[in-house]
């Protein structure tokens, strides 16, 4: 018997295996924070960046960039959020920090840790998120005027998130 | 908290440092909203009067229903008094933000104020 030239093989290799596991941790992360009460669209902890910052560490940045899109998508499609103006704040926000992070990857571990990181990320994320925001829904100057909201909890949660992300590699070297 | 502040390398104090310092700076930049310098009072909608917010001085507009009294001072302005029935503008107090406006619709009288750009009004925003 011929093999069907409908049917596909996926090879799945144990990286694909790895990005799968910590992807589903981010994404178990973005569902959870989904249902914390926010006090303005957009100001939100980002706690599975914390994920993301422990793959770019571990792993390169190129699992980092996996697991930060499929988080993503897969968890905008859990909260009902895909292809929702959301979701493409979302994906502008992770693709600019993404950025931040090919960046921050290249500094020396010596004297920038996962802080730095996190907190590079969390800036690139807002900025992201405000040009996307700024070129489509609100064509208008006045998005700028949530710059310093954005920015102040950018920071917080940035040191948070890579203090979590620091500890998290720290005891489970 | 010790073992946490060990998790700190240097350079993360100086992109925290960096951080915190652009977030500090964007407050007072883009929250000021300019400055308030010019109040102008309208009747019927036509500008009877504008003053620069400098020295205090009072301005009496004679409006259908009786006088409404303008009281400018350094910085701010508001109605003083107003012959309307409810008094809104008058409870409005002082206006301090460009673009802010007290409107005493029963006398056809608005005291606006200006700043060099022509942003929002406090109706619009």
């Amino acid at each position: 018997m011929t093999a069907s030239t409908t049917e596909v093989e996926l090879r799945v290799t144990p990286d694909d295996r790895r990005i799968a596991r910590y992807a589903a941790a981010a994404i178990a992360l973005t569902v959870a924070e989904a249902a914390l009460p926010s006090p303005l669209p957009g100001v939100k902890p980002g706690l599975a960046n914390i994920v993301v910052l422990i793959v770019l560490w571990r792993h390169g940045w190129r699992e980092a960039a996996w697991v930060s899109l499929l988080r993503v998508l897969a968890g905008s499609l859990l909260v009902g959020q895909f292809l929702a103006p959301g979701f493409f704040l979302g994906l502008a926000g992770a693709l600019t920090s993404l950025v931040a992070l090919a960046l921050a990857a290249r500094l020396p571990r010596t004297w920038f840790g996962p802080v730095t990181a996190s907190v590079l990320a969390a800036f690139a994320h807002i900025g992201g998120q405000l040009l996307l925001a700024r070129l489509w829904l609100v064509p208008h100057d006045g998005v700028f005027y949530l710059v310093p909201v954005f920015g102040t909890s950018a920071l917080v949660f940035g040191i948070v998130n890579g203090l979590i992300a620091a500890r998290l590699l720290k005891e489970k070297q | 908290m010790t073992s946490w502040l060990a998790l700190l390398r240097p350079g993360d104090w100086g992109v925290l440092a960096l951080g915190a310092a652009a977030v500090a700076v964007s407050f007072p930049v883009l929250w000021s909203g300019g400055k308030a310098e010019r109040a102008v009072i309208r009747l019927d909608g036509r500008v009877v009067a504008e003053y620069p917010l400098g020295a205090p001085q009072r301005y009496t507009v004679a409006g259908p229903l009786g006088d409404t009294v303008i009281e400018i001072a350094s910085g701010r302005a508001r109605v003083l008094s107003d012959p309307g029935p409810r008094q809104y503008c008058v409870q409005q107090g002082w206006l301090t933000r460009p673009n802010a406006i007290a409107i005493c619709a029963p006398n056809h009288v608005s005291l606006s104020l200006a700043g060099r750009d022509p942003g929002h009004d406090s109706l619009n925003y």
